[in-house]
């Protein structure tokens, strides 16, 4: 196999793990969502660290992302 | 298809070209003014005036007044739920990063490119940018911690309690989280914003190669591209304020894990 086709397989098998992340902000903004619904008084309360949750889980994906473009437009060859 | 990939140039709109002074050069660097700073000088200007307009201080505040409390006020109300009183020494640093951070993600979508020859450049969609502010927010964060606590600033690694045999497993995994923290800061945004632009790009392209088509399929791309278009761009308005949020929010936490210890 060829490098030029390795690095776009490669770039899209980590294409995978931003999609894997995507599954993770949702659960972090659907847990949210779920308590806020039997508990609406608290639910500003906790509005800080839903943000800060959904940066944790997004900065994963982006790390994916980097992963990617790195393969597809750092690596010399 | 092939020659068609290749005239979709989504990374054409993060260039960064001279303005003025393209023959400037200090020690063989070239300093000439790009678009990119041209931008910034934007993003301060918007700034300074939305900040004049709302410091005229009337008893009844007008709309423009209450604009810009709510916002000093939104930075102060996160800066005492996160850090506490001994935080308020940062608010204008953390005002100041929020707002060019929010401004800069704003101005970056503004339709400029509807007069020919020109297009928005998104100041924060380039990792130099990002990674010198959180480069200054985790320089503020250790001098601020080894001033305030000397030595004792490694007893952050160090949890309350923890037996030795755990300590030597545990110093170092939290030793390399806390030096992640300015790559991390920096990245997320640089990522958030300039995937965000390329989405739209490629959107926006499939909307003229659909009219070029010349088939009977190509309108109905370049409709569905539109309404894709018009989603993505309120959803990357929403990212942008998010982002600033986050990034702010983030500072304000890893200030209080200098100040108050744990």
């Amino acid at each position: 196999m060829d490098l030029a086709s390795a690095k776009f397989i490669g770039a899209g098998l980590a294409a995978i793990g931003v999609g894997l992340a995507a599954l993770g902000v949702g659960n972090v903004f659907g847990s949210f969502l779920e308590g806020a619904l039997r508990n609406p008084g608290a639910a500003d309360g906790q509005q800080g660290r839903l943000f800060i949750g959904f940066a944790a889980a997004e900065l994963l994906g982006l790390i994916a992302f980097v992963v990617a473009i790195l393969i597809l437009f750092v690596v010399k060859g | 298809m092939a020659a068609e990939a290749s005239a979709i140039d989504p990374m054409a709109q993060f260039h960064i070209d001279p303005v003025i002074g393209s023959g400037w050069s200090v020690f063989g660097h070239n300093i000439a003014f790009t678009n990119s700073a041209a931008f910034m000088v934007i993003v301060l200007a918007v700034l300074w005036v939305f900040m004049l307009g709302g410091m005229r201080r009337q008893l009844v505040p007008g709309r423009w007044q209450v604009a810009v409390e709510s916002m000093t006020s939104f930075v102060a109300n996160m800066i005492d739920a996160n850090i506490g009183p001994k935080g308020k020494h940062f608010t204008p640093y953390v005002f100041s990063l929020f707002m060019f951070i929010l401004l800069a993600n704003f101005i970056g979508l503004f339709p400029l490119a509807i007069i020919p020859g020109l297009h928005a450049f998104t100041v924060t969609s380039h990792i130099t940018v990002t990674g010198v502010l959180a480069v200054m927010s985790f320089s503020i964060v250790l001098i601020v911690g080894f001033a305030k606590h000397g030595i004792k600033f490694f007893s952050l690694f160090a949890p309350h309690g923890t037996p030795w045999y755990l300590l030597i497993l545990i110093f170092p995994i939290e030793l390399v989280s806390f030096l992640v923290r300015p790559f991390s800061l920096g990245l997320r945004l640089f990522v958030a914003m300039t995937a965000g632009h390329i989405l739209l790009d490629v959107f926006a392209s499939f909307i003229i190669q659909g009219l070029n088509a010349h088939n009977a399929i190509g309108p109905v791309v370049s409709i569905l591209s539109f309404a894709m278009v018009i989603a993505v761009s309120a959803l990357e308005l929403l990212i942008a304020a998010i982002q600033a949020y986050v990034f702010a929010l983030l500072t304000s936490l890893y200030l209080n894990d200098a100040i108050n210890l744990h």
